[in-house]
């Protein structure tokens, strides 16, 4: 197969990646971002390349039409990348900046040891979903699950914020999810709809939400039904709960006594 | 479609590689044959898993000229023990016909074994085989010669079926065996990483015996305990890896145990105690008798694998999905896979694609029409608005 060279148009430049290795397709996006300052990226033909958008330290918007690989977005640091197909696995591991905006699904641990910036997902995501995501001072990295997450949801989560609507669930089916905050000690988890107690990891509670959670959650929902052309007032309209850790430090007796 | 091997090698020298193994798996239901292009171009567009240490390919329905015999595909890592091996299955079975597996020379591969292909018949009237019964006849022929030390081990021994595998990438395997050139209903297909066991021509997936195969992604945890119990039952482990008890332990559970699979899946990746409190007491006195009774084949650790025999393709992940899987459907065939992307390489448009949970096997049967997850649900009300 032949590799396509980049064209640059008036405002975006084309990139085939039919054929393309991911360091080829990496090597193309550096030097079109960091070498030559391109704004605006569009690539086709994307099939299971990893890490697109790593390392990428400029404002850049890269529309993404396929299949983007594993670690999309890894590290990234303030890049905006739309993926018009699903996303697999690892999908924002440890991204510090910018957004990511999926029209389809996310796989398993999406936002994996996420650090900042936001993940907006339109469907449903897959197992360990934003496992281990931090937050540090102004950074507060942020997922919004436009459908139901599989098990293990915020599993060991430290920082930052879940959001889960459930909008591709049946009339009358639940979150199937369990051990969902298994190990968490910090952040937030938002949902709507219901769980029961056996589907929550230990040391986490469910709770009402109060003014300043009803203020975020409306930002992202209103967020959410923007970029995905859905109406927010119904969404909005619940019910949500919150889960929190019930316990900052749950092993703190176990490793510091 | 990601083909450039070379560039995957390290070039840091810090002897650190990223991968994970793939897996790949096709079957059309209604049982029509297919050639092995699209299974090898799923496998290596995710040659990014694997690292060179094996690869492989299992296809059933490719020796429809020799259907009713066992096709037994011996790997001699030592060439001299042939003729004994000869003699041993002439005297055992009788010998329809037998070939040295084609393949093309390929310089970039190294230690390959010779491989030779045995079509046999059983005779009925062998004491032996009326003693055993005509399967456990041929299952103990192949743990003779694969334990007898002599160099030579049956690694595909079912009807009308065969695996191709060896060390080298899939694209390399693919090219050495001439994959792409046969037929098949049910295809699976396997990139490795090895982890813990050594990276040799027999250690490549699949595993088989019989007409069982298994590809698998993960460690199996359990091996030790797992290769006691089937040891107790006949089964020796020769290929010194983990995947190898799989495979038998299908045999053993659903051949010799005749259990469906939706039950036997529930041995390997039994429900935690925690989910079986809370079933219905009919279903609880059942899972806990599968794990009372069949407590020495549970699989513990991370895992997918897809297993297949003639028929029946089931792609399953370990209880609590420590490993990848994306199941997929278009028309009449079933796919599972590590990745998505490779599904969408060899079939664009799908009717179906999910993800399913720990525990819960993605089931293809021939002549049964899939059974699909309900359509998503799409409650948007406005066009999509590409930010």
């Amino acid at each position: 197969m032949m590799n396509a060279q980049p064209t640059t148009t008036a405002t975006t430049l084309q990139i085939d990646a039919a054929g393309l290795h991911y360091r080829q397709l990496n090597a193309q996006l550096r030097e079109a971002v960091n070498g030559q300052g391109i704004e605006h990226i569009a690539i086709t033909n994307v099939y299971g390349q990893r890490y697109i958008g790593t390392d990428l330290h400029r404002t850049v918007e890269i529309h993404i039409h396929g299949t983007p690989g594993n670690d999309l977005a890894s590290f990234m640091d303030g890049p905006r990348i739309i993926v018009h197909g699903n996303a697999q696995d690892a999908c924002g591991n440890t991204m510090n900046d910018g957004e990511v905006i999926i029209h389809g699904r996310a796989g398993d641990v999406t936002g994996h040891s996420m650090r900042g910036g936001t993940i907006w997902v339109r469907d449903d995501v897959g197992y360990r979903v934003g496992i281990h995501m931090k937050a540090y001072q102004d950074r507060r990295p942020t997922i919004v699950i436009g459908g139901t997450a599989q098990h293990f949801l915020g599993e060991y989560m430290a920082g930052g914020v879940l959001l889960v609507l459930g909008l591709t669930l049946g009339p009358g089916e639940r979150h199937a999810a369990s051990f969902i905050g298994t190990g968490m000690h910090g952040g937030v988890i938002y949902v709507r709809g219901e769980l029961v107690d056996h589907q929550l990891g230990k040391g986490v509670g469910q709770m009402a939400l109060d003014e300043e959670d009803e203020r975020l959650v409306a930002a992202l929902v209103t967020g959410y039904a923007a970029r995905f052309g859905y109406d927010a007032a119904e969404v909005l309209d619940g019910p949500f709960f919150k889960l929190m850790p019930l316990s900052l430090r749950p092993y703190g007796r176990l490793y510091a006594y | 479609m990601l083909t450039r091997m070379s560039s995957l090698e390290n070039p840091y020298g810090d002897d650190k590689v990223y991968d994970a193994c793939g897996v790949f798996g096709m079957m059309d239901v209604t049982g029509d044959r297919f050639g092995g292009q699209d299974v090898v171009t799923g496998l290596v567009n995710m040659t990014e898993r694997g690292n060179g240490l094996g690869s492989g390919y299992a296809v059933y329905g490719c020796y429809p000229e020799h259907a009713d015999c066992y096709a037994f595909h011996v790997m001699y890592t030592d060439v001299e023990s042939r003729p004994q091996v000869e003699t041993r299955l002439k005297g055992d079975f009788v010998m329809v016909h037998a070939e040295e597996v084609p393949h093309n020379p390929t310089p970039e591969l190294h230690d390959a074994p010779v491989i030779w292909r045995y079509f046999l018949q059983v005779d009925a009237a062998h004491p032996l085989v009326s003693l055993l019964g005509e399967l456990e006849y041929v299952v103990s022929r192949v743990m003779e010669i694969n334990t007898s030390g002599i160099g030579a081990y049956i690694y595909s021994s079912g009807k009308n079926m065969g695996s191709f595998k060896g060390v080298g990438f899939p694209q390399q395997i693919a090219d050495y065996f001439g994959v792409a050139e046969y037929e098949g209903y049910i295809w699976t297909a396997h990139n490795r990483f090895p982890t813990n066991t050594p990276g040799w021509w027999g250690g490549a997936h699949p595993f088989g015996l019989l007409d069982w195969t298994v590809v698998h992604n993960g460690e199996i945890s359990s091996y030790g305990a797992n290769r006691r119990f089937l040891e107790m039952q006949g089964y020796h482990c020769t290929m010194t890896t983990d995947t190898e008890v799989m495979a038998y332990a299908a045999d053993y559970l659903m051949r010799r145990h005749s259990l469906p699979v939706e039950v036997a899946v529930k041995v390997l990746a039994a429900p935690l105690w925690d989910d079986i409190e809370r079933m219905p007491p009919d279903e609880r006195a059942l899972y806990r008798a599968l794990r009372q009774v069949y407590g020495g084949l549970l699989m513990t650790g991370p895992f997918t694998i897809i297993l297949a025999r003639h028929g029946e393709m089931i792609g399953l992940t370990d209880r609590l999905r420590l490993r990848p899987i994306i199941a997929a459907s278009k028309g009449s065939r079933l796919y599972v896979s590590s990745e998505e992307a490779a599904v969408r390489l060899v079939s664009p448009e799908l009717d179906r694609l999910w993800s399913p949970v720990g525990g819960e096997p993605v089931i293809g049967r021939l002549g049964v029409p899939l059974r699909l997850p309900a359509a998503p649900v799409v409650r948007q009300r406005a066009p999509v608005a590409i930010a």
